[in-house]
């Protein structure tokens, strides 16, 4: 990789200078020196923000988790607090990369990872279409080798999927992200933060280059997580081998139940999308039923006829639906 | 600092402790700590096996926490305590998971070794080496091609028990 | 310690420390770092190559390309690559190098590398599905081409018949060291430290290449941080190193990056293979027909050679085998872990399971039905065979003719069990080894072996210790440089016989020179008491293990009486999740009939690792090739699997050897068994697949959307 300028900012105000291009972040850097070394980023500067006071911590209120954006997977994952009121959220942190990643991955950064996409991962130069490295130069995935991506949300520019495991849990739980930017701070639900390919078409935007809400010079500072009583939730992650493996598939659930009925769940599926895929017209058929294995997989039909399989993609249907049904059983407590 | 003329990046000068040494430094931001141990250091116990963190073979311990050091830049880790095998066994007396690994042949071309031992160590320190399924999911950040799982499994659960782990 | 006891590695210190030397840990004074560029498109010629901006970075000392480099000699085998990289302008792979960057630093170096633009004037490639289909080469050691007994009568006459296809796709062997080497010319002398299984192999291409005598070429290797074969033959960065080197009067390191692993060295090729099967109604073999076709690249010839499994595996009274190549504009493949009966296995298991079910017959009871108690194709009796009993043991152990009351679901996972044999060739190579036993009684034996992890060096040491009679504590093994007498590689199974052979004659020969003072020749010796008598430093032996008119090699028993292979027993169980797709490994049960072990210990890490692999290639490994590019789609860690720990149970894979003695094999009655429990795994887990579930499937790997898929997993409906 090119050499580039460090510096160390001990405020987030400091951070905010960088632009996402020419100056960048570095927290844990697990993705940021990957993404030099490939050619997909080379900024001039870089920020470590890994060093801001304050923004490391995971607090529990009487309503509400808050987690740092510092904080680090594994950190995250053990924490008692996170255990009791946001489970699918440990289970996904923990679900993620491996323990060495885990100890420098941290939650502002991971949800900013960019697709696995093995075309958009190829070393530079790119000898194939790729919208998101090469703005206007095709998806070499749309009609190519495309297993691993969108079901939903996207479009001939692109078909990846944002493959992060605790966005999806976050979605699930209903968090919010705090950001702190150049005009001060902000709130988004994590559920708005990324955008697929559909939604940034829709807005005029870029389709492949426009991944999130962020603008130029946003550092995400926090995460808070309502606490629920009675809230169940679970993450199941789909891959060939049993760790250290991106998910083919993956479903975050959060429910709870009254009288064994369902009062409340919401379902999301990850790496089937740009973002966090809610099963909404499900959830709906679920509300007031037994979770029973045939209701389920009847109700998640309702979402999963929405699919828009790809080539060579059509499996993750089903396995959506496997998985979703999966974490809802695990959930409510009838999986050992 | 001076502005190195060659290309207007200022060099930066880094003070960490490797291996219980004082060690002080002067670097391109660029260079990861993996490069840093063994191109300037020669301390070429921690390998290179992929260069992108899907591989463990450069975990290295910074501030006692096991983490890749081809993902982290030397100068991310100013003032830092960082371990690397050729600091794990300082008197000469092979450490009980070095010793374990030996017992229950826990190796076998051995280029992952040193990364699956001081990966090990933090393992055993994390609290993971509790049960044979709780070391084989967090043991699996360090891939071995040689296929030692089994005994690597066998060796921690061994050392970590001996340790009172 | 002593052969036949488990006994820990004699440089285990060394590698749990981190102290044992790998070929980029040197770092010699004034040492420059290389990176090399690889070609983007597949085929095709290089019409310029701009370095201006590559050249510029400061800390880059060179860039080289076609342009610039030398002629060399013509090279051939054991260099697996004779298109060699920067000597011409024609693009045969992806990858192919066409530059080397030099410089100070390797940021340096590899700043430089994406800005190194060539013009290239494409071809069109030769896709896998799409190359060029000849005959596979004959005269080598595998059957090309073969017929015995009357294969179209007899398979009409079959009662029944079965006929499939099996697909593997190419997979590499992606050891944890990436290949390395630092190269070091003093003079005409050339020292390379290499990441290699065969030292002596750079050096016969070293000199070829260079024009050197192979006595001006030294190779330093004592540690290779894996080789599963892609570092048998030399490749072409070794070359360019010591080339750079000279060129550039300073000492070069060129250390592979992972993605070059792809490009720069070679894999096993897709293989594609039919196999029928005949045979009467209680499961009596009539007739087998194998055919075959493994991509090879444009200008070398990589025969993979998987129906050679056919030729040994079963007594069938036809046998017919046809094996063809298909050119494509890959890297040149090479062997991998395991070859030939790794692919053909895997078919021909998947093949008798198949037939075992068609007749209702337990597939063991099928295998040994048709067990074949000589050489199927030139009736020569086996120098020794105890398959019979490694099925019995293993299979007692397993429980599998009680599988039935066994468990179907054990909580979300269905349980289904399969078998299947292992079976693999045996390639014997010659030895030679140096054994100086010391005034002070103890004995440090020599000679160039090479160390990918194997555990040879301990048993080097145990033999060594056997043949003199003494405690294995006294004897040391200084090994690794081709200054010591000249071992054979650490390939093909074969260095345990080879070596072991070797050691054991230098061994018997220090002890005759010991016998002019006392020394019986059998039973222990008191080196202490003898040295005093003799009164001299140094008594050495030498010993050599080689063939008679000075052959390269022998394969299967070529130039013996006998026929050799290894075989095994192989049992596993998996659990199929059915709502997600996903297998798991339960447990195997492995016997083996491979000779006398040297160690247990390690003998026992191999075969786990062995199966391992196999596991890998039943349910994980593939490099996928981008058609439209030719080029493999993703050359990393991180977008192609191998397994991880969490994958493999940790106390319930069972490995054991019966009881044998090889005497034809090897002087100690070793054969060889680094690849054989890497041979038929994959077949059991898809025909344990088969009883979980009542799928079959034919292609590796088996991923969770084959099974979905298979299942006819379908959106449930509302």
């Amino acid at each position: 990789m090119r050499n580039f300028d460090y510096a160390v900012a001990s405020r987030v105000e400091d951070a905010v200078v960088a632009d996402g291009a020419n100056t960048m972040p570095i927290a844990g850097g697990t993705e940021l020196l990957n993404w030099f070394r490939l050619g997909i980023a080379a900024a001039d500067r870089v920020i470590d923000i890994g060093r801001i006071d304050g923004l490391s911590s995971i607090e529990t209120e009487a309503d509400r988790l808050t987690v740092g954006a510092l904080a680090t997977l594994n950190e995250i994952g053990e924490h008692r607090s996170v255990r009791e009121h946001a489970l699918a959220l440990s289970q996904a942190c923990l679900a993620a990369a491996s323990p060495q990643v885990r100890n420098r991955a941290t939650l502002g950064g991971n949800v900013l990872q960019k697709t696995r996409c093995a075309y958009f991962r190829a070393e530079a130069p790119l000898p194939w279409g790729c919208n998101k490295r090469v703005p206007g130069s095709g998806c070499a995935a749309r009609d190519g080798l495309n297993e691993r991506h969108a079901i939903f949300g996207w479009t001939d520019a692109c078909v990846a999927t944002q493959p992060s495991d605790p966005v999806v849990a976050l979605a699930a739980l209903d968090a919010t992200v705090e950001i702190h930017g150049r005009d001060g701070r902000r709130t988004l639900p994590v559920a708005d933060l990324h955008l697929t390919q559909e939604e940034a078409a829709s807005e005029g935007l870029d389709a492949a280059c426009s991944e999130t809400r962020l603008r130029p010079g946003d550092i995400i500072v926090a995460y808070h997580v309502p606490i629920r009583r009675g809230l169940r939730s679970a993450y199941i992650k789909v891959r060939e081998r049993a760790s250290y493996e991106y998910a083919l598939v993956s479903a975050a659930v959060a429910v709870t139940l009254d009288g064994g009925r369902i009062s409340q769940i919401v379902i999301m599926l990850g790496s089937v999308a740009q973002k966090p895929w809610r099963l909404t017209a499900a959830e709906q058929k679920l509300v007031g039923q037994a979770p029973t294995r045939d209701v389920v997989l009847a109700c998640l039909g309702e979402s999963l006829k929405e699919a828009r399989p790809l080539a060579h993609n059509g499996y993750k249907i089903a396995m959506a639906a496997g998985a979703a049904a999966r974490a809802i059983a695990t959930a409510v407590g009838d999986v050992r | 600092m001076h502005v190195s003329p060659a290309d207007g990046k200022a060099p930066h000068r880094v003070q960490f402790r490797i291996n219980g040494r004082q060690i002080s430094a002067e670097l391109e931001a660029r260079v990861t700590l993996l490069d840093f141990l063994r191109d300037r250091l020669h301390l070429t116990g921690t390998k290179k096996g992929c260069n992108e963190g899907a591989c463990g073979t450069c975990t290295v311990l910074v501030d006692g926490k096991r983490m890749n050091s081809c993902l982290t830049l030397a100068v991310q880790c100013a003032g830092r305590d960082i371990t690397t095998i050729e600091g794990v066994a300082l008197s000469g007396d092979l450490h009980p998971v070095q010793e374990a690994f030996i017992s229950h042949d826990a190796f076998q071309c051995g280029y992952c070794t040193p990364g699956q031992v001081v990966s090990a160590i933090a393992c055993i320190a994390e609290g993971h080496a509790t049960d044979a399924n709780s070391v084989r999911e967090w043991m699996s950040g360090n891939i071995c091609r040689c296929s030692a799982y089994p005994q690597i499994t066998a060796a921690v659960l061994d050392a970590a028990q001996k340790m009172g782990g | 310690m002593s052969i036949g006891q488990p006994t820990v590695r004699i440089e285990g210190r060394s590698k749990v420390t981190g102290s044992a030397l790998y070929a980029a840990d040197r770092y010699p004074d004034g040492v420059l770092h290389a990176a090399i560029v690889g070609s983007p498109v597949a085929a095709g010629r290089i019409s310029a190559i701009d370095t201006t901006r590559g050249r510029a970075i400061p800390g880059v000392l060179r860039i080289l390309t076609h342009a610039d480099m030398p002629r060399l000699g013509a090279i051939k085998m054991p260099a697996a690559i004779t298109h060699m990289p920067l000597q011409t302008d024609e693009i045969q792979w992806e990858g192919q190098a066409i530059a080397l960057v030099v410089a100070e630093t390797i940021e340096a170096a590899e700043e430089a590398v994406p800005l190194v633009k060539a013009t290239i004037a494409s071809a069109p490639a030769l896709v896998p599905g799409k190359g060029r289909l000849e005959a596979a080469p004959e005269g080598g050691p595998f059957m090309a081409k073969g017929t015995t007994g009357d294969p179209a009568r007899s398979f009409a006459a079959a009662a029944r018949r079965i006929e499939q296809t099996y697909l593997q796709p190419t997979r590499n062997h992606n050891p944890m060291e990436t290949s390395a080497c630092v190269a070091h010319w003093q003079g005409d002398e050339l020292t390379l430290w290499d990441s290699t299984q065969f030292s002596l192999n750079p050096v016969e291409v070293m000199s070829m290449a260079f024009g050197i005598p192979k006595e001006k070429v030294r190779i330093i290797a004592p540690h290779t941080g894996g080789g599963f074969g892609s570092k048998g033959f030399v490749w072409p960065h070794e070359v360019l190193a010591a080339q750079v080197a000279r060129m550039m009067s300073r000492p070069v390191r060129l250390h592979l990056t992972r993605s070059q692993m792809y490009s720069m060295v070679g894999h096993q090729p897709e293989c594609r293979q039919t196999v029928t099967l005949g045979a009467t109604s209680d499961g009596q073999l009539t007739a087998m027909r194998h055919d075959a076709i493994n991509t090879t690249s444009i200008a070398d010839t990589h025969f993979e050679a998987p129906a050679t499994a056919t030729r040994t595996y079963y007594a069938s009274p036809a046998i017919d085998i046809t094996q063809q190549i298909e050119r494509v504009n890959l890297v040149q493949p090479t062997p991998m872990r395991a070859p030939i009966e790794g692919p053909g296995g895997w078919a021909l298991e998947s093949a008798m399971d198949e037939l075992a079910i068609e007749l209702g017959i337990d597939p063991l009871d099928l295998r040994l039905r048709n067990f074949a108690d000589k050489e199927p194709f030139d009736g020569k009796p086996w120098s020794s065979n105890r398959l019979r009993e490694a099925y019995a043991e293993a299979a007692e152990v397993f429980g599998w003719r009680r599988r039935h009351e066994m468990s179907k679901q054990d909580g979300i996972w269905t349980l289904g069990r399969g078998m299947s044999m292992a079976s693999t060739f045996c390639a014997r190579f010659p030895s030679a080894a140096r054994v100086r036993v010391q005034r002070d009684g103890t004995v440090v034996v020599e000679g160039s072996s090479n160390d990918i992890g194997t555990g040879n060096q301990t048993a080097i040491v145990l033999t060594a210790a056997e043949a003199l009679g003494i405690d294995p504590e006294l004897v040391s093994f200084r090994w690794g440089d081709t200054n010591f007498p000249p071992a054979g590689p650490v390939y093909g199974s074969s260095h345990t016989m080879g070596m072991g052979s070797a050691t054991r004659r230098a061994a018997l020969d220090a002890r005759r020179k010991l016998a002019a003072h006392g020394a019986p020749m059998e039973g222990p010796l008191d080196l202490v008491a003898l040295m005093q008598k003799a009164d001299v430093d140094e008594i050495t032996g030498v010993g050599k293990f080689d063939f008679p008119d000075g052959a390269r090699a022998s394969f299967n028993g070529s130039g013996t009486a006998y026929a050799m292979q290894t075989w095994g027993a192989n049992f596993v169980e998996i659990g199929v999740d059915r709502d997600l797709g996903v297998l798991r490994l339960r447990r195997v049960v492995a016997r083996y009939s491979a000779g006398r072990i040297v160690n247990p210990l390690t003998a026992r890490s191999q075969m786990i690792g062995g199966i391992i692999w196999e596991w890998g290639k039943a349910t994980i490994e593939a490099s996928i090739v981008e058609p439209r590019h030719c080029r493999f789609l993703a050359k990393n860690l991180s977008n192609v699997a191998v397994p991880v720990n969490a994958d493999i149970p940790h106390d319930a894979i069972d490995v054991g050897f019966v009881d044998e003695f090889d005497p034809h094999a090897s002087d100690i009655g070793a054969k060889g068994i680094g690849e054989l429990g890497a041979t038929g795994i994959a077949a059991a887990i898809a025909n344990a697949v088969y009883d979980a579930i009542g799928i079959r499937v034919r292609e590796v790997p088996i991923l969770p959307q084959h099974i979905l898929q298979g299942l006819g997993a379908r959106i449930p409906s509302g």
